[in-house]
Formats: C-alpha cells, structure tokens, sequence
C-alpha cells in the first residue's frame, strides 16, 4: 500500500466516524478545531482505523496526537 | 396543583401553585408530531410493527452526534423539540435557567445500544466496544440532553417506574412546578425497547399478545402488543402562562403515587394500589370522583390488567362512570413511554373536544363494566380528566387535568 492509497483509507475513517466533508482531512486539520473531533471521537476514529489497517493502537500513544498528519503516521510506522 | 401540602392528619390542605400546559410534543409509531399523532389515534388500527418510522433525529443532533444517541434518547429529543416550540420557544420559555427542570423517565432506557454493543463484545472482543455506550445505554440520558440543549439547570432526572415512568415524570415535574420552586419543567418518557432481547424476555413471561393484535378491554384479549415512543409536555406555573400569553391546553390539576406492595409483575386482586392511587390525584385536586368526565385508561390488552383496572375504576367512580378509552389499541403499549404519550393524548382530547376510540375492541367482556369510547371518537365537553398508567414491581400512577381558565 502506497502512501497516498494509505491516506485515502485514513481518509474514509476519518468521514465516516467524524462526520465530516472529505476535503476537511487534510494532513494539517487538527482534529480538536477543524474537525470537531473531542478524545472519546479520537478513541471511535482509532477503532476504526485499526479494523481497517490491521494494526493495533494502545491509547497512551494517542497522547499529543492532535493533527491529521500526526494520527496518520502513527498508524503508517506500524504497517 | 390544589392539594400540594396536605396535611398528614388529614387536616386542611395548602393549595400548590396551579400548573399549566402548554406545549406537547410526541413520537409514536401512529404519527410524529401532535397533529399526526392525533390523526392516527382516530384512524383506523394499525396492522404490522408498531415502530417508529422516519424519524429525522440528525435534524436535532446533526449527523455526526445522531450515531451516539440511542433511539430513546432521539424520541424524547424530538418530542421535546416540538414540545418547546409549541410553548413559544426556549426564549419565551426559559425565564430563569435555574428555576427550570427536566424529568425525562423511561421503563428500561438505552436497550438497543446495549445489545448492539454486547453482539460486538463477544464477536469482536473488548477492544471494539464503543466509547460511547455508556452515555447511550444510561436511562439518565434523555434527561441529560434536554437540561443541555435547553440550558436548564433546575432539577435534571429520570423518572424509572416500568409502564408507570411516564404518568409518574408528568407528576413529578408538576409538582416541582405547584411547590413554588420551579416556574417550568420538561416532563415526558421515552422507550425503545422493541429490541430481541427485550421481546424474548417480554414473551417469555407471556405477556405479550400471541394474535399480535392489541384489543384493550375486548373479551378476546391476549396480552399487549409492543410499541414505542417519546412524549414531552411543558409543564409551566399557570400564573405566568397566563401572563405571558402562552396556549394553555389544560391545567395539570392533580397527581399522585402509590404501590401494590403485592407482586412483582402481577397487579394486586383487588386493585387496591390504583384505587388509593386515583382517590389520591382527586384529593390532590381537590375533585370528587363524580368531577371526573374522562379516564384515559393504562388498558394495555393484556388479560390481568384490563380487569383489575377496569375493578379499580369501578370501585373509585361506580358504574358505568365516566368515558374510558385506551389508546393502546393504535399506539401498542410502549411501556415507559406509554404515560406521557397518552398525557399528550389527553391535552389533545381538550384541544379537539373529543375522546379518541379504543381501536382493536370489538367484544365486550363480561367481567368489565366500564363506559367505553369504542368505534368512533365522541363527542367531549372539556371536564376533569384522569390519566392512569400502572407499571411492574406494583407501581400506580394517576395524573388529572382540568380545562384551563377561560
């Protein structure tokens, strides 16, 4: 899986369980701001995002994850 | 509320503050909103599920909060949405934040998301159970949502009687208002209980319909028929209603309270319970039972309730007494929800002067010795009305309202 393909399937998480318009996910949306996303929508995005990646994500390493970009090399470093 | 204070030795009573309606909102599987609502209690018995359908929740939660919200929580959402509205809007309404109140009660609360959550538990372990269950499971929650949307800061719970938490929620948030504390309180229930789970446990106790047709006081009877729903009605100090211009559909006059003490899901023989239950909403109003010109009945269609009910009413206002009807034949029985909607209901049949029929009834019981609206919708000069709703573990409730002030 290429990088952009990643970003695509992050991508789709990120509309479904925040709600959101596609162009919003932006590797610089954060996700308190422009995606109105408080941690319990972080912990619902990260459940998501490990069904569709098959990885696996421990909650202490979401602390200081506030931007897109942030969340989605988190999840790329365990591919 | 007349008789707010009454005294222990039964000593003269000091009259509560006079409570208002006014403004309704309800869900129901006959219709969403008061005017589609009432449509469907005159019209002709449903056949099928007695679901809700094409309910527009994100319209008040926005798409993204909706998916967290159980569908008991997004019926009394909407119903209050409309409740607030018909009363002139949160602005007109609101006053003083800290002297409003919301009572939102429910029989079981957020079932659906629970067995929703459970399936994931065990099919696709702990890890993927939602964060959000918790706030969407809690019985609290409608509650919750109400005090937030609105502001609200007065008393915020839940009232949680089985089939009586309706009836009960209505009482309870007129007397919050009638004590002089509170100048306006949500009260409703909401249910959506119609869930696997909830139906295997209902059936089982064999208390559900096996014809799946709900005849409430009919001899055929066979047990009630699942529905469910959500009410709210807005329940305001008279004197301001009145100051303010604002619709009043009745006085919410009297209520009261009591147990069976006797069974957990059986009623008492001899009624005991609900006749202590509406002799005390006419003390409470100050009425006697010979005031009272309309009874919308708990009637649920199953074979114990409807005649320990209709001995009850017997034994409180003689025979025949005055109209009964139950709604429950359109509605189904939505357990917790069942009061609040059938108190929408009655402050619908003021408005309409007219008693909706107990859809479903065709062939009288013997044993029940009431003046039943059956057929067509009669005729009502607006009078002293009483409500009755009755829930398992022996809980009595009884609301009564009265025309307002002309």
């Amino acid at each position: 899986m290429d990088n952009a393909e990643a970003f695509d399937k992050f991508k789709q998480c990120a509309v479904e369980v925040l709600q959101v318009e596609p162009d919003k996910v932006t590797p610089e949306a954060r996700f308190a701001d422009d995606l109105d996303a408080d941690s319990l929508d972080l912990v619902e995005l990260v459940m998501a995002l490990e069904e569709q990646f098959g990885i696996s994500v421990d909650e202490s390493e979401l602390e200081g994850v506030e931007t897109v970009d942030q969340a989605f090399k988190l999840v790329t470093s365990k591919l | 509320m007349r008789a707010v204070h009454a005294t222990p030795d039964g000593g003269p009573a000091v009259a509560g503050r006079r409570v208002a309606v006014t403004g309704i909102g309800v869900v129901a599987p006959c219709g969403i909103g008061r005017d589609a609502f009432w449509a469907g209690l005159v019209g002709p018995a449903p056949t099928g599920d007695l679901r809700v359908e094409g309910l527009d929740a994100a319209a008040v939660y926005g798409p993204k909060e909706v998916r967290r919200v159980d569908p008991f929580t997004q019926f009394a959402a909407v119903a209050a949405a409309e409740a607030v509205d018909d009363a002139g809007g949160v602005e007109a309404l609101a006053g003083d934040p800290d002297r409003a109140g919301v009572i939102i009660g429910t029989g079981i609360g957020g079932i659906t998301s629970f067995e929703e959550q459970h399936t994931v538990l065990m099919e696709r372990g702990a890890r993927r159970v939602s964060p959000f269950l918790v706030p969407m499971m809690m019985g609290n929650r409608a509650a919750a949502d109400l005090s937030m949307r609105f502001g609200f800061r007065g008393p915020c719970e839940a009232t949680v009687t089985a089939c009586a938490a309706g009836t009960h929620s209505v009482g309870n948030g007129a007397r919050l208002v009638a004590t002089g504390r509170f100048d306006v309180v949500l009260a409703g229930s909401a249910e959506a209980a119609m869930t696997p789970l909830s139906l295997a446990g209902f059936g089982n106790m064999t208390a559900l319909s096996t014809s799946g047709v709900s005849r409430p006081f009919d001899a055929r009877r066979d047990g009630f028929v699942m529905g469910e729903g959500g009410a709210v009605l807005v329940l305001e100090d008279l004197e301001r209603a009145v100051a303010r211009g604002a619709r009043i559909y009745a006085e919410l006059a009297g209520a009261a309270s009591t147990a069976d003490a006797y069974h957990i899901t059986a009623p008492s023989p001899d009624g005991s319970g609900a006749v202590s239950c509406m002799e005390l909403a006419l003390a409470d109003a100050d009425l006697q039972p010979g005031d009272i010109t309309h009874i919308n009945a708990h009637g649920t269609s199953t074979p114990k309730n409807d005649t320990a009910e209709a001995e009850a009413i017997a034994k409180v206002f003689g025979t025949p007494g005055p109209a009964v009807t139950s709604i429950k034949g359109i509605t189904g029985h939505s357990l917790g929800a069942a009061g609040s909607l059938e108190a929408v209901a009655l402050a619908l049949t003021f408005a309409h002067r007219a008693i909706p029929p107990t859809a479903g009834w065709e062939v009288p019981d013997p044993d029940i010795h009431l003046d039943l609206v059956v057929g067509e919708p009669r005729a009502w000069e607006p009078g002293p009305a009483m409500s009755n709703s009755f829930g398992f573990g022996g809980h009595n409730g009884s609301v009564i309202m009265v025309p307002p002030p002309a």
